[in-house]
């Protein structure tokens, strides 16, 4: 009797599934019942062919269990709108949301800081008692003057509401109206992104959403933008241009002879947020953050959206000529030209770095759309994904993840700290993509590790010229020699 | 095509090659940009002495400040006792700031939970996310200990932690004799070091005063130990080592307080400790016992060391003891308070230090500072440059207070070196910018955020304070101590000389003066 190679992989696939959940009963047992009720729906076993992960999602986190996840604020000021460069955030309440996420994010940009550009600073109302029981707007007025005075060249403010503002009840829209008014029209944006609202990040990137949508698409004397437009003009939705992301597929967009209008915020501009509505296409890269926007101008503007996913070639592959099916064939030959240029660059990096890489197994938590975007880019290398979660993912997430991953993969939805150490403990992956949070507990365990938010310091990720490094730096923290030196070798069985 | 996959281009080359310079041109179209002679006049404009007038008029906006908010020193604070979980009252992003900001200064892992309040908790109050949350910590974490504190959120519904913890404890979240101290650290009072002072005067009275009324408050019955408390110090890990090395050598019986240096400095070694040394929970009821307590850091303790004082032991504040006159203080206060006599070998110690000023001095000497940071560290720092023979001249405490200048000023008036030297409570960091350009420095002292004032400036900055996240493992180092102070005047010394050497080095310009020898 033989045993086909397909039966031992499903036989494998069996005992992952078993193991998984066993080890998601194991995880269990340590929290109080209530609460090990609430946890087990968001930890799962993927059964493929089903439509989602089988886990809930977008739910308010368990008190206490030290949950990964932010806060809306972050979603607004630290993703949405903190990128948009040549205008001023204000971080309105007290002084520390702003100073923990001051330059802390990589969105790269050019420009003149403190002078055209604003996004390495850290504009605060720096709330004090009296704000708190007298209310800050008169403050908020004052400090709309003095950035006025001391930052002449900004091109618009936005109001980035800390939890105080909602709930002292400050009119921040009646403040940004009249400061408006009284600069000639100025784009001013109150965002009510107050940190309590919602369950994590991303109703802060809904809420910003619509801000823009009702104070920069819907403003009173929007104006036109000031170029021509032509059939292939298409913006860059969600890429916050960490390490230079954005820059490293605006340049393959570019190349396939469609014309970017529009960066969505990673080096953006607020004249781009206006210019948008004359896009032929909206390519959206981060889903989770910036849909509501791309179907708001499907809505309004009958512009199109498409997503796109550019780690690794396989992905950019399959991108390049979805976003180019959108187009005549002059763009479609574009894609077919811009895939042919790169592929011996990706043929020289698998080449070099897969022997090294093959089969290696790596987890994942992290946040937007990672969870699932990077996972062609590890199997380009011959890795395999064997765990993944959101941190503030939706059912709809969930349901994209399923084109990406295994039958059997963990699934585990606002991982606790508990639950991810013992996960890894367990699964004994060779690599962790997650964030700054987890980095060193996992170092510590022994186990490389890759910061998969901030690209741990390097990238860019995305596109041809990203998925070099994204290579490099994988290979780097598998492959290191410090891994082999965590025990003592008295202490070396 | 620039990239390649023998050598890999990474964000630091690729965007200078010429095919991105093209595509950032291009992009400008889209932008809207301000005309470059627009930028340029603002940019000098921003230099100049009539900007610096409007800059320092300003009334509402703060601008790059020097500080944070209490509950990042309340966490600083708890995580230095044994097996001790922060537990943070409110909102569920500021735990993930907390986290972040120290894990990226330390790069540590760094364990804190939060009662993740939302929008109802807003109407409702949090109780039941402390009910839900104490018992969740307890059960998955096994803390010896939870420490309590708030964001602004709990603040401003004026959510009462005493009566919290008290109907938690009834509804069986944690034991009833389970220490859950409590702080009260709203972010719109005070900075991060308002919040250690808070955090760590709610651990001690908690211990002292009877666990909010549990148990009977504990009679003091004076020994011969004496307490220190670091203050919240972003070199923690190296000083409060150094600190216990001083005690053992002078045979100082002792307890540290809120000692969080093997927390944050753990192996690599296969196992996650979320948990690593601290302060016992025994030592700290005990401490109480102690003949005196000295605080290495006064304004980040005000409030503990004014409690401390009240309970009848002696206090000595020091404000960040950098340099030799201010370790020749440190260990005559403690050989007072004990009766221990210093060792030769801390004196010797001593006399390394002042051989090394004396091998170095002409290159610091006169050499104007720019300094910023927490107001102890100001001082002290402020005093050893004048040790140092140079100048401190503008020094700059966004946290710092009126009562903190004056202190300031007394320091300046007290050496020749401190004579046209400016204290600036209050001001932040684009205060800074205008100093620097229109009284130049030779160089600058701070933090990470300096950077930007270096680039903008061109002042050299010498990275001492906190949060450091460009450059790695300076808070294993002591800057306490004759050692300490020996770390602080190589650190200042490296700078100087590699200005000089950058100020040299042009072939047949300057570069007779690109010395080997200096």
């Amino acid at each position: 009797m033989s045993i086909t190679a397909e039966e031992t992989k499903a036989q494998i696939t069996q005992e992952t599934k078993a193991r998984n959940r066993e080890l998601i009963d194991e995880v269990l047992k340590v929290y109080p019942e209530k609460t090990a009720k609430k946890r087990a729906k968001h930890l799962g076993v993927f059964e493929e062919g089903k439509p989602d992960c089988g886990v809930k999602s977008n739910i308010k986190t368990v008190p206490g269990v030290m949950t990964i996840r932010g806060c809306a604020y972050a979603g607004s000021k630290g993703v949405v709108w903190g990128p948009i460069k040549d205008m001023i955030h204000i971080s309105h309440g007290p002084v520390g949301c702003g100073q923990y996420s001051w330059a802390a994010r990589r969105n790269y940009y050019i420009g003149t800081t403190g002078v055209d550009t604003f996004v390495t600073m850290q504009f605060t109302s720096d709330f004090q008692e009296k704000d708190i029981v007298f209310g800050g707007d008169k403050k908020l007025e004052k400090i709309m003057d003095e950035i006025q005075d001391l930052f002449p060249l900004n091109h618009g403010i936005t109001v980035q509401s800390e939890c105080p503002i909602g709930l002292i009840g400050d009119d921040i829209e009646a403040v940004s109206k009249k400061k408006s008014k009284e600069f000639g029209g100025k784009t001013i944006v109150p965002v009510r992104c107050e940190g309590f609202r919602g369950v994590s990040q991303s109703l802060g990137h809904h809420i910003a959403n619509d801000s823009i949508r009702d104070y920069v698409f819907e403003k009173d004397g929007a104006k036109p933008a000031a170029f021509a437009s032509t059939p292939y003009d298409v913006a860059i939705i969600g890429d916050y241009n960490i390490g230079g992301d954005a820059w490293s597929s605006r340049i393959l967009l570019e190349e396939m002879g469609l014309r970017v209008i529009a960066q969505w915020s990673g080096d953006g501009s607020l004249a781009e947020l206006e210019n948008t509505p004359k896009a032929k296409l909206n390519v959206l890269h981060c889903y989770r953050s910036m849909n509501y926007i791309s179907r708001y101008m499907e809505e309004k503007h009958g512009i199109p959206w498409a997503e796109y996913n550019f780690f690794g070639p396989s992905k950019i592959e399959e991108s390049l000529r979805k976003i180019a099916s959108y187009f005549d064939d002059k763009i479609k030959d574009g894609a077919e030209r811009v895939i042919a240029k790169y592929r011996a660059l990706t043929d020289d990096v698998i080449a070099k770095y897969r022997p090294r890489l093959e089969g290696r197994k790596v987890m994942l938590f992290v946040g937007g759309l990672r969870p699932r975007h990077v996972i062609g880019a590890y199997e380009d290398l011959g890795m395999e994904v064997v765990g993944t979660g959101y941190e503030f993912g939706h059912n709809d997430d969930y349901q994209r993840t399923t084109h990406d991953i295994k039958d059997g993969t963990l699934i585990y939805d606002d991982v606790t700290g508990f639950e991810f150490e013992k996960f890894v403990e367990a699964v004994k992956p060779d690599l962790v993509g997650s964030g700054i949070k987890e980095k060193y507990v996992f170092q510590k365990m022994g186990v490389p590790f890759r910061q998969m938010h901030s690209w741990d310091y390097s990238g860019p990720y995305h596109g041809y010229d990203g998925f070099a490094i994204f290579a490099r730096d994988m290979d780097m923290a598998i492959n290191n020699p410090v891994w082999a030196l965590t025990k003592a070798p008295w202490k070396q069985h | 095509m620039s990239q390649n996959a023998d050598k890999t281009l990474d964000h630091f080359n690729l965007f200078r090659e010429p095919e991105y310079l093209e595509m950032f041109e291009n992009k400008k179209q889209f932008e809207n940009p301000q005309p470059a002679a627009d930028i340029e006049r603002v940019r000098e404009w921003t230099k100049t002495m009539e900007y610096r007038e409007k800059n320092f008029s300003r009334e509402a906006l703060t601008v790059n400040p020097a500080k944070a908010c209490q509950p990042l020193g309340a966490v600083f604070a708890a995580v230095g006792f044994e097996s001790t979980m922060p537990f943070v009252h409110g909102s569920q992003g500021c735990v993930a700031y907390y986290r972040s900001h120290f894990s990226r200064h330390f790069k540590e892992p760094s364990s804190c939970v939060s009662s993740s309040m939302t929008e109802d908790a807003a109407v409702f109050g949090g109780l039941n996310n402390m009910i839900d949350g104490l018992a969740n910590t307890y059960n998955m974490y096994k803390p010896k200990m939870i420490a309590v504190s708030t964001t602004c959120m709990a603040e401003v519904i004026g959510d009462d932690l005493n009566a919290f913890i008290k109907t938690s404890k009834e509804k069986g979240s944690v034991p009833e004799e389970y220490d859950v101290p409590f702080a009260h650290t709203p972010a719109f009072v005070g900075s991060h070091i308002t919040g250690y002072d808070n955090a760590l005067k709610g651990i001690l009275t908690h211990f002292w005063d009877g666990k909010a009324g549990t148990v009977p408050a504990l009679e003091r019955q004076p020994n011969a130990k004496i307490n220190l408390i670091g203050g919240f110090d972003g070199y923690t890990v190296g000083n409060l080592r150094e600190v216990k090395r001083i005690f053992n050598l002078m045979g100082v019986d002792y307890t540290i307080l809120a000692d969080n240096s093997d927390v944050w400095d753990t192996p690599a070694d296969g196992e996650f400790r979320m948990y690593d040394g601290g302060t016992t929970l025994e030592d700290a009821a005990n401490a109480l016992h102690a003949k005196a307590t000295i605080s290495m850091q006064w304004y980040s303790t005000e409030k503990t060391m004014a409690y401390i004082a009240e309970k009848g032991q002696e206090t000595v504040n020091l404000h960040c003891p950098i340099g030799i006159a201010a370790t020749d203080k440190l260990l005559m206060e403690v050989a007072r308070i004990t009766g221990k006599g210093i060792p030769a070998e801390l004196e010797k110690e001593r006399g390394r230090l002042v051989d090394a000023v004396a091998d170095s001095t002409a290159h610091i000497h006169g050499k104007k500072f720019a300094l910023y940071g927490d107001p102890d560290f100001c001082l002290g720092m402020s005093a050893f440059l004048m040790e140092l023979g140079a100048e401190p001249t503008h020094v700059l405490a966004t946290n710092g207070s009126k009562d903190w200048a004056g202190k300031m000023q007394n320091l300046f008036d007290s050496s020749p070196f401190g004579k046209g030297c400016h204290a600036y409570p209050g001001k932040d960091l684009w205060h800074m910018r205008s100093l620097l350009f229109t009284e130049p420095v030779d160089f600058m002292i701070g933090n990470t955020y300096g950077k930007f004032l270096e680039r903008d400036t061109g002042t050299p900055l010498i990275r001492i304070g906190f949060p450091i996240f460009d450059r790695h493992h300076h808070h294993r180092y002591p800057i306490w101590g004759y050692q300490g102070s020996m770390n602080v005047l190589v650190t200042v010394l490296d700078k100087v000389f590699d200005e000089m050497d950058k100020n040299t080095n042009v072939p047949s310009k300057s570069d007779y003066s690109f010395d080997i020898i200096r």
